[in-house]
């Protein structure tokens, strides 16, 4: 019997970075298959190549036994294969109904869409108001409607793109345990995921990447968890240096009373009420899944939006590690003295009068690049030949270049890997021991619970403190929502 | 003000309005797929004297429909420039406009000479609704128009049921909104944008058509005026929604028509500001921001 | 909106030329016979040099500047045509009451009242922008049909001549006048020209705040939030210096060229300045080359309609092959540097 999914030889080089060398990946009917690896290696290029959004540059995808040309999105939904994103992809400003039926490419004369999305929910057992315009809908269920996009365009093959940082813990389990369940109607799912255990809590076989090649695949249960994460990392004798505590909490820096600030943008959320403190010296975690406040949170702590209620002090100079560098953080295509001068402003050392000393610029650059261990040329380069691991370095070296009293991150080692990671948690860490006040997002829940003092859960827009030395579990638990009546 | 006058405004109102209503609806379509064609004016221009030469060749129906090609073609390129390729839309819409002012005016030149193209050219008659023209005061100035204000009359809701109740049109919608979600769900984003712009660019080729063959009865250098942007601000008042957009254009052909009513009283008021009455309505408009709806998300994003 | 990166200027040119070349055949004209007569036009002679060209690249060296500053910000300013003649209708009335103010001194006065209406006609779009969002392309080009309605009403009324024959106003004062090189019409403009744009330069490059403005142009995003800088008051000052360079424009046409005001004062000025920006990458010394380019193509054309019967107005084609050739060449070169397609 023919694999229903089977990738051979892929290669796929992005310029000068080959990101997949001769992969090949096999999901059989039936299975929960899981794609194992660091952020970097490859996994999300590999099914977008599944799914259409990237053309290989060498090697075949082959859908039950036959060779297809998958040139986009629409292609892989006619052969049955459906996505599930790492972040929101509903058009806003349309509707639920809209979303699923233009995904799925249904009629769109209104009675006949929502009764077919009606329908749907039901033998899914996932209801959503068909007419809700999809940016108003609470996050739960903009989840949801990730998924049912998905399932309305009838796939029989699910390709799950890190379905935690979308999902809240709880509805990952769910959502997983739901795809075994319908195994019985012919349905089988890829999970890419770089974390460990939900890999072998659900799947049947795992297949490891590391550096664009795959190193290892066969049934999930056969290998030691440890042995999977030493193919991850490919490294056997490497393991994160944990920087220790060394400071204790002292000053607050942050302090927050009942801060309530408006949803910023269309895949936000309003933050209702808000009151905690950040100290000098401490990490502060948030845990949170996508679209419950958070956002809002830290960007009205770095000062970036307008509270609508409540009090908020925040001890200058506050720096900012926003969540997008590519767009928020770094202008491409200016250089990386450029991009150092601008983020200083006029508090440049270069800065003299009204004059700009670039070659000043350009030597503390060098520095930094020296002393946050850049791989770059040169102060000269453009910001967006850099890999993403150094351009966060530079975004970092140049938020601490403030002397800040608090730093605010923003999912600050998204799509780095490991050691990337761990060097990041690093100066996290070292900033707060020199007294700093670090607060940080991440989707990653595993890394709020390792590199935080204290955490903070979001959850519809209302933050719950939690004790020092809460486990994952208790954290975990307080992040799932209940969805009253959703119809 | 007697109910003659009253009559006769109402319908140079409308008459005046054709163009402009036209010409929004193709911009309102190039808009809800992301894209402001700025070329507009230049497509319309460049329609009116597609319309000028072919109706000399072989009539009005001739004219419109070289007009019509003209348009969409120069979208099209248009289309190529911003959309398939990716250059900035803005300056490439303008671009656009610039070369067909200098292009038209370089062949209206050869082709007509220093004589013109004068009042020889054949036009689209009026032609009575029967029965409709009966109403008082609105009848004749709604009933009483050319076949391309009444072509103008049935675009809207067909323009209004391809937005909404198609499929393609769901996706051109979705396009405007957020390429990054429309693309995920399988629309070609590129694609869809260019089809919209041309079929955007006959609509503005038609315009201009009807300005020569309609309204003017003859062409002369730069006669659009402004009216192509003038098109654009009509898409904004009207809210990207087609209906509301004709009631915008209307709007707009009330005021232009506004000059010749105060002709025919005499007020001690310098002509040119009923020039200038259009465009400073279309400013106030703008900044008192009526009917405030929401413009697509992608529309002036890089 | 790159600001350095050259390309061949030649390429766009080459293309703008070709286009022509392949009108005049398809005119049935001779295009080798055309393209000397827009030569000569230009070059034939000092005098067409001195008389022809270089005082026609004063206004637009000027306007020039003026958009590329805007555009620097990522401001899209359409509206210099209007702003020129917002400025050079100032620049009359004030020069029609000058009479008896020592030379130095007149001048500088209608110079800075052509540069402040510049500024008031280009605070309406900045109000809309900032205020309600509305884009400027659309505002200030909407305004230049408005500035060319209050044109045709001043010379047909209130700055009408005294003699009231024709519409246009009386010559002003003689005092306000910007000396000329005598038997030429090269007048002290140029050297104003070429000052702004050597401040323009230094300002880039030197100032912090002309980088912030690079800044805002090139990743509003980031400028806003690592940048810390307030891109809208950013935005809104550029638009209005942007207005004022526009007016000055006006004003020095006025005081070095037409000593009066009639209805088309600027062949197009503000759109031929939108290509000389572009062309230029936006970059001041540059802007001076470029001015000089399109004011020799301009008088040229003059050239080729008064020798070849070809029309004149021909020439925005060319231009707009040349605005058209510089955008695909930036797209293309930003597709090859993304690496990820």
């Amino acid at each position: 019997m023919a694999p229903v999914l089977e990738l051979r030889g892929i290669t796929k080089n992005f310029g000068p970075v080959q990101a997949l060398h001769g992969a090949d990946f096999i999901l059989e009917e039936g299975e929960i298959h899981a794609l194992l690896g660091e952020n970097g290696a490859g996994k999300s290029t590999l099914m977008g190549i599944a799914f259409g959004l990237i053309r290989p540059d060498a090697g075949q995808v082959l859908v039950r036994g036959t060779p297809h040309q998958i040139r986009g999105p629409l292609d892989a939904r006619h052969l049955g294969i459906g996505m599930v994103h790492q972040h929101f992809t509903s058009v806003p400003a349309l509707t639920a109904g809209e979303n699923i039926g233009l995904t799925a490419g249904w009629s769109v004369s209104p009675g006949a869409l929502y009764r077919r999305v009606r329908d749907l929910g039901e033998q899914t057992g996932l209801p959503i108001d068909p007419a809700a315009r999809a940016e108003d809908l609470p996050a739960v269920l903009k989840q949801r409607l990730e998924v049912l996009k998905a399932l309305a365009t009838d796939a029989k093959i699910l390709l799950l793109d890190e379905p935690s940082s979308v999902l809240s813990p709880a509805e990952a389990e769910s959502l997983l345990t739901r795809i075994q369940g319908f195994r019985s109607r012919g349905m089988s799912a890829v999970l890419i995921t770089h974390k460990l255990d939900e890999a072998t809590r659900v799947a049947d076989r795992v297949t490891v990447l590391r550096r664009g090649e795959v190193v290892h695949t066969g049934p999930a249960s056969a290998e030691p968890p440890a042995r999977l994460a030493a193919l991850m990392i490919g490294d056997p004798g490497w393991a994160p240096q944990r920087a220790s505590r060394s400071a204790s909490a002292g000053e607050v820096r942050v302090r927050a009373q009942g801060l309530a600030v408006e949803r910023s943008g269309p895949s936000g959320a309003p933050l209702r009420e808000a009151t905690f403190t950040a100290r000098s010296g401490e990490v502060v975690g948030i845990a949170a899944v996508e679209g419950n406040g958070q956002r809002e949170l830290l960007r009205a702590v770095a000062g970036l939006l307008r509270l609508s209620r409540g009090e908020l002090d925040v001890s200058a100079p506050v720096s900012f590690v926003p969540e997008d560098r590519t767009s928020e953080a770094l202008i491409g295509e200016f250089t990386l003295a450029e991009n150092l001068a601008m983020s200083q402003g006029q508090n440049g050392a270069w800065i003299r009068g009204p004059w700009l000393d670039w070659g000043a610029v350009e030597r503390r650059t060098q520095e930094l690049l020296d002393e946050f261990s850049v791989r770059a040329p040169g102060p000269k380069t453009p910001a967006i030949a850099l890999s993403g691991g150094n351009q966060q370095r530079i975004v970092l070296a140049a938020a601490l270049e403030r002397q800040p009293t608090v730093l605010v991150a923003e999912n600050p080692t998204r799509g780095l890997d490991i050691k990337a990671t761990a060097e990041i948690h690093a100066r996290l860490r070292e900033a707060a021991n020199r007294g700093v006040a670090v607060l940080f997002h991440s989707s990653d829940l595993d890394e709020v619970v390792e590199l935080a003092d204290r955490v903070l859960v979001v959850r519809e827009g209302r933050v719950i403190e939690l004790p020092e030395g809460a486990t994952r579990q208790e954290i975990g638990a307080r992040m799932l929502v209940e969805v009253l009546g959703a119809s | 003000m007697d109910a003659d006058l009253l009559v006769s405004f109402l319908t140079s109102a409308v008459r005046v309005a054709t163009p402009l209503l036209l010409a929004a609806l193709g911009e309102t379509l190039a808009e809800r797929g992301g894209v402001i064609n700025l070329g507009i004016e230049g497509a319309m221009l460049a329609g009116a004297l597609a319309a000028a030469i072919g109706s000399t060749a072989g009539g009005p129906w001739s004219g419109t429909f070289a007009a019509a090609a003209t348009g969409a073609i120069l979208s099209l390129g248009f289309g190529l420039i911003a959309v398939a390729a990716g250059a900035n839309q803005i300056i490439s819409g303008t671009a656009i406009t610039l070369g067909a002012v200098g292009a038209t005016g370089a062949i209206y030149r050869e082709v007509y000479g220093s004589a013109g193209v004068g009042l020889s050219l054949p036009t689209f008659p009026v032609i009575p609704i029967a029965g409709l023209d009966r109403i008082p005061l609105l009848g004749p100035a709604l009933f009483e128009q050319s076949i391309l204000t009444y072509f103008g009359y049935l675009a809207v809701p067909a323009l209004w049921f391809l937005l909404f109740r198609t499929r393609w049109g769901l996706a051109l919608r979705a396009a405007g909104e957020s390429v990054e979600a429309a693309t995920a769900a399988g629309v070609r984003v590129k694609r869809i944008r260019i089809v919209a712009l041309v079929l955007g660019g006959m609509f503005a080729g038609i315009a201009g058509a009807s300005l020569v063959l309609a309204q003017v009865g003859t062409f002369a250098e730069k006669m659009t005026a402004g009216r192509g942007f003038m098109a654009v601000a009509i898409v904004v008042l009207g809210g990207w929604r087609p209906g509301r957009v004709a009631a915008a254009a209307l709007f707009f052909g009330a005021a232009m028509a506004l000059q010749f009513l105060f002709q025919s009283i005499v007020l001690n008021l310098p002509y040119q500001l009923f020039l200038m009455l259009p465009y400073l309505l279309t400013l106030l408009v703008l900044a008192g921001g009526v009917g405030r709806v929401r413009s697509p998300a992608e529309l002036g994003r890089e | 909106m790159r600001a350095e990166r050259s390309l061949p200027l030649i390429s766009a040119v080459a293309a703008g030329i070709a286009v022509l070349a392949v009108t005049l055949v398809a005119t049935g004209h001779d295009p080798i016979v055309a393209l000397g007569a827009m030569w000569r036009g230009a070059f034939g002679s000092w005098d067409t040099i001195l008389s022809a060209v270089l005082p026609r690249s004063i206004p637009l060296i000027v306007i020039g500047l003026g958009i590329g500053l805007a555009f620097r910000a990522g401001a899209l300013n359409i509206g210099a045509e209007g702003q020129f003649y917002a400025g050079a209708i100032a620049a009359t009335w004030a020069g029609l009451h000058l009479n008896g103010w020592p030379g130095p001194l007149a001048i500088a006065a209608l110079l800075i009242t052509s540069i402040l209406a510049g500024v008031l006609w280009v605070a309406v779009p900045v109000l809309l922008r900032v205020r309600f969002g509305v884009l400027e392309v659309i505002s200030t080009l909407l305004l230049n049909f408005v500035a060319d309605a209050l044109v045709s009403w001043m010379v047909q009324g209130p700055l009408q001549e005294t003699k009231r024959i024709y519409p246009q106003s009386d010559p002003i004062a003689a005092s306000a006048r910007l000396p000329q090189i005598p038997g030429t019409r090269l007048h002290l403009g140029l050297l104003l020209a070429i000052s702004l744009a050597l401040v323009l330069w230094l300002v880039y490059r030197r100032t912090l705040w002309g980088f912030q403005l690079r800044a805002t142009g090139a990743g509003p995003l980031a400028a806003g939030i690592a940048g810390g800088i307030d891109t809208k008051k950013m935005i809104a000052t550029a638009l209005l210096l942007s207005g004022g360079i526009a007016g000055l424009a006006g004003g020095i046409e006025v005081s070095g060229v037409s000593y009066a005001l009639f209805q088309s004062l600027s062949p197009g000025y503000g759109f031929t300045g939108i290509a000389v920006a572009l062309l230029a990458r936006l970059d001041p010394l540059g802007t001076i080359a470029t001015g000089l380019l399109f004011a020799a193509l301009e008088a040229g054309a003059g050239g080729l309609q008064r020798e070849a019967g070809v029309p004149a107005v021909l020439v925005y084609l060319i231009e707009a092959v040349i605005i058209i050739v510089v955008l695909l060449s930036d797209a293309f070169a930003r597709r090859r540097s993304d690496g990820r397609f």
